[in-house]
This record gives C-alpha cells, sequence and structure tokens, in this order.
C-alpha cells in the first residue's frame, strides 16, 4: 500500500474534516468504524465531543416489505421541513462469499443529492465487534455530525435487529400482507420492539386483514401485561436484556399503533409522520427518552469495554503463553478447559493491567 | 487486528436506456466475487453517481455505458470526483465503447473499459489486482 495516501487519509485529517462538516469526512470516519481501523475508538471519543441528539427512527422488518421506499418518503417529508437527514442502510453479507448486494439506494434516488440528505449502506458483514456495536457507532458519529433526523434500516427481527432498534427513539415495524404467515412466528419479537406497525403495500388484499391481526395481538399482549409484575431491579443491566425496557413501555402505558400505507402513492405516509411525533413526544414528555438513553449509554459502555477485553486478552503474552502450556494438561486429562479459562482470567486481570 | 478489508463497488448505470441487464449482472457477479457492491438503479446522473460514490466511501465505480454518450460521462465522473476530493477512486466500466475512444478515455485516466461479452471473471481479475496495489486505507 502506497504510503503517501496512508497519511494523505490520516485520521487526524479526517477528523479536522469532520468537524468542518464535509460529507466526506463523514463517510471516511463510517468506513474507519465499520472496519475497525487501528485507532478508531480514538477517533470516535474525539469526534464524539458534542450531544448526541438527532432524533433516531429505525425501521425493520423482511425484505422486501417497501422499508427504504418509506424511509426515502419520509427523507422527503423532513428535508421539506427544513431538516437534515442521515439514512443508515444495513443489509445481509452473503455467509458464502463475504460479499453483499446493497440495493437500498434503488428507491432512493428522489433524494440522492440533496445537500441536507446523507446516505450509507452497510453490510452485516462477519461479527467483528459485533454488528449490532458497529451500528449504533455508526448512528452516534452520523449524530454528530449533526443531523436532525437519523433514519436505521435493518432486515428482519433478529437478536440483532432488536438491539439495534434499542439504539433508537422510535421503531417502525414494516409488514407487508404477504408476510402474514411469518408474523406468527415472530410475533412475540415484534411487539417487543415495535412502537408503531405499518402495514405497507395497502393496495394489495389482505392487508385490513393484517392490520385487524396485529391490532388483536397488541391488544392481548398488553391485556395479559396489566394484570402485572413487581417491576423490582438492581442498577446492573445485560448487555443483551430488552426486558427492562420493553417493562418501561408497559408501565408508562404506549400501545403501538398500527397504520396502512402505500408507499408507492404515498398514502398514509403523513400519517406515519404524525405517528413518528406522537411518540416522540410521549417518549420526551414520560421522561422514556431519558430512562432510554441512560440505558443506551450503560449498554454502550459495557459493549466497548466487552470488546476492548476481549481482544486485549487475544492480544495477551501471559494469556498465550500460559494457554499454549495449559492445553497439554487438558489433553492429558490434569485439567478441563474450565479450569484453564479461569486460570487464564484470573491472571489476565492480574497481570495486564 | 482488523480482517481483511472488503473492496466495496459502485455499480451505476447512467443514461436514459432502461437496460440495466448488463449492470446487474455484473453487480451480482462482483457480490459473488466478495466485493460489497452499491447498485443504485438506471437514470443515474454523474452528480448522483458521484454522490453515491462519496457517500458511500466506494474504492471502484464501475459504470455501464451503453448509450454512446461514454466520451461524456466517463470523463464527468472521474472530474466530479475529483472535484468532491475523491480521486483515489477507480472508475472502470463496460459497453459498446470503440477502441480508439478506448484508448482516449484511458489516456484521461480512466480505468480498464470492457466490451459486451466480456467475462465477469476478468473484470473481477481486475478490480481485485488493482484494489491490491492502489486501495487507500479506508
Ligand atoms: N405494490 C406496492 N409495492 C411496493 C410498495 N412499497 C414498496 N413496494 C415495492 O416493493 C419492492 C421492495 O421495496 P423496498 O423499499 O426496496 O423494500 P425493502 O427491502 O423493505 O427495503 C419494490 O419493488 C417497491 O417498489 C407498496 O406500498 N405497494
Ligand atoms: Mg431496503
Amino acid at each position: 500500500m502506497d504510503e503517501s495516501r496512508l497519511t494523505s487519509t490520516s485520521m487526524n485529517e479526517v477528523l479536522e474534516r469532520f468537524k468542518a462538516g464535509k460529507p466526506a469526512a463523514l463517510s471516511r470516519g463510517i468506513s474507519i468504524v465499520e472496519n475497525q481501523r487501528d485507532g478508531f475508538e480514538a477517533f470516535l471519543h474525539a469526534a464524539m465531543q458534542t450531544k448526541l441528539q438527532g432524533r433516531r427512527i429505525g425501521l425493520t422488518g423482511p425484505p422486501g416489505a417497501g422499508k427504504s421506499s418509506l424511509v426515502a418518503l419520509l427523507t422527503e417529508f423532513y428535508i421539506s421541513q427544513g431538516e437534515r437527514v442521515g439514512v443508515l442502510a444495513v443489509d445481509p453479507t452473503s455467509p458464502q462469499t463475504g460479499g453483499a448486494l446493497l440495493g437500498d439506494r434503488i428507491r432512493m434516488n428522489d433524494i440522492a443529492i440533496d445537500e441536507n440528505v446523507f446516505i450509507r449502506s452497510m453490510a452485516t458483514r462477519g461479527s467483528l465487534g459485533g454488528l449490532a456495536a458497529t451500528t449504533k457507532e455508526i448512528l452516534d458519529l452520523m449524530d454528530c455530525f449533526g443531523f436532525d433526523r437519523l433514519l436505521a434500516e435493518t432486515v428482519g427481527v433478529g437478536q440483532t435487529e432488536f438491539e439495534i432498534a434499542r439504539a433508537v427513539d422510535t421503531v417502525v415495524v414494516v409488514l407487508v400482507p404477504e408476510s402474514g404467515d411469518s408474523i406468527q412466528a415472530m410475533k412475540a419479537g415484534l411487539m417487543e420492539i415495535a412502537d408503531i406497525f405499518i402495514v405497507n403495500k395497502a393496495d394489495r388484499p389482505g392487508s385490513d386483514k393484517l392490520v385487524k391481526e396485529v391490532r388483536q395481538a397488541i391488544h392481548l399482549r398488553s391485556g395479559h401485561n396489566f394484570k402485572g409484575f413487581a417491576g423490582h431491579h438492581g442498577p446492573v443491566i445485560e448487555v443483551h436484556d430488552t426486558a427492562e425496557l420493553n417493562e418501561l413501555d408497559d408501565e408508562l402505558g404506549w400501545e403501538p399503533l398500527v397504520l396502512k400505507t402505500n408507499a408507492l402513492t404515498g398514502e398514509g405516509i403523513q400519517e406515519l409522520t404524525q405517528a413518528i411525533e406522537s411518540h416522540e413526544e410521549w417518549i420526551q414528555g414520560s421522561g422514556e427518552l431519558q430512562k432510554r438513553r441512560k440505558l443506551r449509554t450503560e449498554v454502550r459502555i459495557r459493549e466497548v469495554m466487552h470488546r476492548e477485553l476481549v481482544n486485549r486478552s487475544i492480544a495477551s503474552r501471559t494469556v498465550n503463553k500460559i494457554l499454549t502450556k495449559r492445553v497439554e494438561a487438558v489433553l492429558s486429562g490434569h485439567a478441563t478447559p474450565y479450569s484453564v479459562a479461569m486460570e487464564l482470567v484470573d491472571q489476565f486481570l492480574e497481570k495486564d493491567q | 487486528m482488523s480482517e481483511e478489508r472488503r473492496v466495496r463497488v459502485l455499480v451505476a448505470k447512467p443514461g436514459l436506456d432502461g437496460h440495466d441487464r448488463g449492470a446487474k449482472v455484473i453487480a451480482s457477479a462482483f457480490r459473488d466475487a466478495g466485493f460489497e457492491v452499491i447498485y443504485t438503479g438506471l437514470h443515474q446522473t454523474p452528480e448522483m453517481i458521484v454522490s453515491a460514490a462519496v457517500q458511500e466511501d466506494v474504492d471502484v465505480v464501475a459504470m455501464s455505458v451503453l448509450s454512446g454518450a461514454h466520451m461524456t460521462l466517463f470523463p464527468r465522473v472521474k472530474e466530479l470526483l475529483g472535484q468532491a476530493g475523491a480521486d483515489n477512486v477507480l472508475v472502470t466500466g463496460g459497453g459498446i465503447i470503440p477502441k480508439d475512444d478506448v484508448k482516449e478515455l484511458e489516456d484521461m485516466g480512466i480505468g480498464r473499459l470492457f466490451g459486451p461479452g466480456t467475462s465477469t471473471k476478468e473484470s473481477i481479475a481486475y478490480v481485485k489486482e488493482w484494489f491490491a496495489i492502489h486501495a487507500v486505507s479506508r
């Protein structure tokens, strides 16, 4: 790799241009974080010297549901209100080849060259540092760049999407009449994260039926919860635990809204923006937003600690030296992987400060 | 600590014609080769292409040009990329382009241009080779 080019893209220079508001520097900054280039944490630290205050909306749902089309329409609306909008669209990496075909921009051509819009596509890649962690870091970086509004599009409703969903203020779950059957299976999970349900492709048969089904499911769920369970929780928050947040939802009583849209005609979009606004008013007024941000920050610190500890222990000479030796002990039956692992963790925490 | 960096490619289909089969074929082939491919659809203007290339921080812009407008489109994208400070992006592509034009474009700093019927393997190998030598840290 050409040395002179490396310096011309040095992180300090990127940082300076980032702070001066240059989109190309935001773009490079995102790559630095995504690639976990050496020093990316210092980069994030330096970039994150401003308060995070962008309003964050997450859209999730099955492939082809119309998420990108809806993102484009929402963006159009927000820029017409004078806002600056950052879009992050995440799509799966092919596990076989490591490649990805990112086609979300196809639906966003109408907003693509507006100077108040920045769109970034991202592939899920391997588990380097954890997809959810990286996605949240990129959202933070975009936030610090100064967007009023951040829209995050993710596919499906796996564990990762749950975590990403928790990095936004308002979660919009997008369904289509065709996805009826699969919804049965994921209903529980969807109920947990959705603040707003969209039944898109309202022009297709079955959309009214789906709206009804989702509403019924919501009512079943809230009826269930109001039987009540005590909410005593310590200050320690598990990284992967979303239960606390859900309970906050329940206590304060936000019932997910269910709306129909047609992203081809724009029908229902105004209602969607109003629904998002009332959810925003609710999370602000109820104190929920503060709670979510606090939890989010705690989770973030833990995730960064987790990544740092893992990386340091992998690089640790003490660990590697003992590990190589102790493998023999396990093979000869004098130790187990468990005793060795415990020994290593103790050694590591004592010696590798 | 970082794993092998992925090649990021913008596959763009400029111009008014409605044929994006070629672009889609190369986009899937690039994906199968392990690249991260951003595909933006039909009717892209040079401004849209460059704006996407910058926001996506791609290494390569690959354009499929069948309209005969190659002598304006390729240089224009190259020029706009330069203005945007993204002059280390490879601009390459394919289409029906006469030999003399290919020569002229290459002299302007455009990368290799592939004629119709070129095997996708050839363009993949070319991008990989370029990337190994010229890619900057991102
Ligand atoms: N009939 C119909 N098609 C739609 C609607 N919304 C999106 N589509 C189409 O559905 C396909 C997938 O849309 P896209 O926004 O890319 O979905 P995503 O995968 O969830 O991001 C595209 O061909 C859209 O044009 C809708 O409301 N009605
Ligand atoms: Mg999409």
